[in-house]
């Protein structure tokens, strides 16, 4: 594995304040999610009815995205396309400019960081303020997100109540989790009534109303885009839905799979700007539709992959990211999902660890509201690096000799009758505590002596005499 | 599960890529039994365990004798083209068997889950792979669903806590199989540990490859292990054991471990792994 991988994966190990922090969130989420399936007698039908929703889209994208397109400016909205990550923060940044705008609120949205939006804004002498309470506390500690569902998830309320301490300007006595959410709330509050834009993602595209929806469980993502005069809205183009109705199947997947609950605190769809007589709303409304390698995953065997409502529960139930946390990873998305994404978004050549530091044990896809088969998408990830020479010379070389023995019978049986009493030497009371190329496995466990002769020898002894 | 129609039992499997599995009914199906890799050089005794519970089943046991590995390794590693060889190779050896048995979850989903994704759609060798597919099961589903064999006089005074390996749980729906032959053990007791269809971290080579998480996740699971107060692990897949029970000898925990098959055999009065006889 890479030293980089291997450093921050160690860095994670060694931080047991970090394993407490994943085990409360995680732990919640995974038996809140459990009650919310088991309460609904129907919930196998309705993910293959949600697989099969994406499925639909991802096989007619150019379709969805021109209706959408077409409805989205009927409505008043103003549609931009980016084919990357640069292309959408220029977009981005130049709607601040001409709006003039000095300071921008924005709600959590893992497609921002993908494109690196918060550096771009900073770089472009932007004030941005994040609204969702934990990306305000990632923001304060000038952190990334570690989860796509709760980015400060590796912050226990001990670390936040620190942090509020010491850059709040009111932080009274944070004495309870709600005392702490009172201060950001007044450390906040002014924030979002003076912000010139609010930037906000998308949870679903509605082709046929060119409608956006948003799900937050604060209310932030109303605060943010309802009083600027400018809503800019970056989606990537995967979140179409065709219609309301679609969306709400999907709805229902996502939350309980998320959260466990059964639906969002804030369920909000934006049509078009300000209209006249309405109460309140942005003066201009821009939708900006991101590829950043989407379109290719449709021709790279990555298509399920576009199906991913980001609920986060592939993450919940993974040992391994339940073990090193969504740092450790090096990429925007973490977990599963992450290690399928990551590799389209920075290259396989920074980041083939990550679909290989997995045990395909499964559950990640058991537990996909949509069913994406996450192991083979992995699995597919590994054949490419194999393929493409990206793994190390030792490990080829390792492969090659055991495929030699292993299509070789007569030498295969050989090399295991003298390598077994040769293990056999290193073994004290039936087990071995350390053993020559074995560190990777003798270092942390013992490794049980094996039998005195193969079985395959035992057989032949046994049936050759009788 | 199963359901007879005329002389051909329709198995539904929840895995993924097995179908409709059309198993002829057979008194004495010749069985050829591909006892793995790890069994044959580490621990014989479950081999010898799953000869006696195949006759015990009415089977006519076969040791296929140019038998090495599944492929897994190469499976795992990306070595399409390796997997493929080692694939075939395999295929010729077993297609001729009724039904080939192996005393492993990861090894039987891989010829029932991926041998036939190896190959193109319709081929020649797709046909081949899905045929042997369609016929090898593991030891403990296959003694439970096909052969409808329980456990006769087999006693064994302990309390116990199974561990559902991954490939065999997810892969090919077995779960409550080993429980329910477990259960005819006389003066057996199983109690469930936290986090039993958790993985154990073993993941094939993912234990060499990334020691430390494997070693993190495998020190959770045998907190787990010892906290559910049994004095047996079982389970039904030999690495994901000698991963538990390597972690659990080092940590000085007293569970030894077994494979289910070798309780079933009534052999758990001899060496668990690690014990020397």
């Amino acid at each position: 594995m890479s030293t980089a991988f291997t450093a921050r994966v160690d860095a994670a190990l060694a931080d047991r304040t970090l394993k407490i922090a994943i085990d409360r969130t995680t732990g919640t989420a995974r038996s809140k999610r459990a009650a919310a399936v088991a309460a609904w007698p129907h919930f196998q039908q309705a993910r293959a009815l949600g697989r099969d929703i994406k499925a639909h889209v991802t096989a007619n994208l150019a379709h969805y995205l021109a209706e959408f397109e077409r409805n989205a400016i009927a409505s008043g909205a103003q549609v931009h396309w980016a084919r990357n990550a640069e292309e959408a923060c220029e977009i981005v940044i130049g709607l601040c400019r001409q709006a003039g705008a000095r300071s921008v609120t924005r709600a959590k949205s893992m497609l921002g960081e993908e494109i690196g939006l918060p550096h771009a804004l900073a770089e472009a002498g932007i004030e941005r303020v994040e609204t969702d309470l934990a990306e305000h506390i990632v923001q304060l500690a000038g952190d990334t997100p570690s989860h796509i569902v709760w980015p400060a998830l590796h912050k226990t309320r001990e670390q936040v109540g620190e942090l509020f301490r010491a850059n709040h300007a009111d932080p009274g006595a944070l004495a309870s989790v709600e005392a702490m959410v009172g201060s950001a709330r007044r450390q906040l509050r002014a924030k979002f009534m003076a912000a010139d834009v609010g930037i906000s993602g998308a949870n679903f595209l509605i082709a046929d109303t060119g409608a956006i929806c948003t799900v937050t469980n604060e209310g932030n993502a109303e605060l943010t885009t309802t009083p600027p005069r400018v809503h800019i809205v970056t989606a990537g183009i995967e979140k179409l839905v065709p219609s309301l109705s679609h969306a709400m199947s999907l709805l229902r997947l996502l939350v309980r799979s998320a959260t466990g609950a059964e639906l969002t605190q804030y369920t909000t769809f934006h049509c078009g700007p300000k209209r006249a007589g309405d109460a309140d709303g942005p003066q201009a409304f821009h939708i900006v539709l991101v590829d950043n390698g989407r379109s290719k995953m449709l021709t790279d065997g990555l298509a399920e992959m576009l199906s991913c409502l980001r609920c986060g529960a592939c993450l919940n139930h993974c040992v391994v990211y339940r073990h090193i946390g969504g740092h450790a990873y090096g990429g925007t998305y973490p977990g599963p999902m992450g290690s399928v994404l990551t590799p389209v978004l920075d290259g396989l050549e920074t980041s083939n660890d990550l679909p290989k530091a997995c045990t395909l044990n499964g559950q990640c896809q058991e537990v996909c509201p949509v069913m994406i088969p996450l192991p083979t998408l992995l699995r597919g990830w590994r054949d490419r690096s194999w393929r493409e020479g990206l793994e190390p010379a030792t490990v080829r070389g390792a492969v090659w000799a055991w495929r030699l023995m292993v299509m070789r019978p007569g030498l295969y049986r050989l090399a295991t009758r003298i390598a077994v009493p040769m293990m056999r030497l290193f073994a004290r009371r039936g087990w071995i505590a350390a053993m020559p190329l074995a560190g990777g496995w003798t270092r942390h466990r013992d490794f049980p002596a094996p039998a005195r002769q193969t079985f395959m020898d035992q057989i032949r002894q046994q049936r050759g005499q009788s | 599960m199963v359901a007879i129609v005329g002389q051909t039992k329709n198995i539904a499997l929840s895995a993924r890529g097995r179908k409709n599995v059309s198993v002829t009914s057979i008194d004495t199906p010749r069985v050829g039994l591909f006892v793995t890799c790890l069994v044959d050089a580490m621990r014989p005794r479950i081999g010898f365990a799953a000869i006696a519970l195949l006759e015990a089943a009415g089977c006519v046991v076969d040791i296929p004798q140019r038998q090495t590995c599944c492929g897994q390794p190469a499976l795992n590693s990306g070595d399409h083209d390796g997997t493929v060889a080692i694939a075939q190779q395999t295929i010729a050896l077993l297609e001729g068997y009724d039904h080939v048995v192996i005393p492993s979850g990861s090894c039987a989903a891989t010829i029932c889950g991926h041998y036939p994704e190896l190959f193109p759609v319709g081929s020649p060798w797709y046909e081949r792979a899905s045929a042997l597919a369609g016929k090898t099961f593991e030891l403990i589903s296959y003694l439970a669903d096909i052969r409808h064999w329980s456990p006769d006089r087999v006693a064994l005074a302990a309390h116990a806590t199974y561990h559902d390996s991954c490939s065999g749980l997810r892969e090919l729906g077995i779960k409550a199989q080993p429980r329910r032959l477990l259960a005819g053990v006389a003066g057996l007791s199983i109690t469930e540990m936290e986090g039993a269809e958790t993985c154990c971290g073993f993941g094939g080579t993912f234990c060499v490859k990334y020691p430390s998480i494997s070693n993190a996740i495998v020190d959770e699971k045998a907190s787990h292990v010892t906290a559910s107060g049994a004095g047996l692990l079982l389970g039904g897949d030999l690495g994901c054991l000698m991963n538990m029970a390597g972690k659990l000898h080092r940590s000085g925990s007293p569970v030894r471990a077994f494979h289910a098959a070798e309780v079933l055999a009534g052999m758990a009065d001899g060496p668990a792994i690690g014990e020397e006889p």
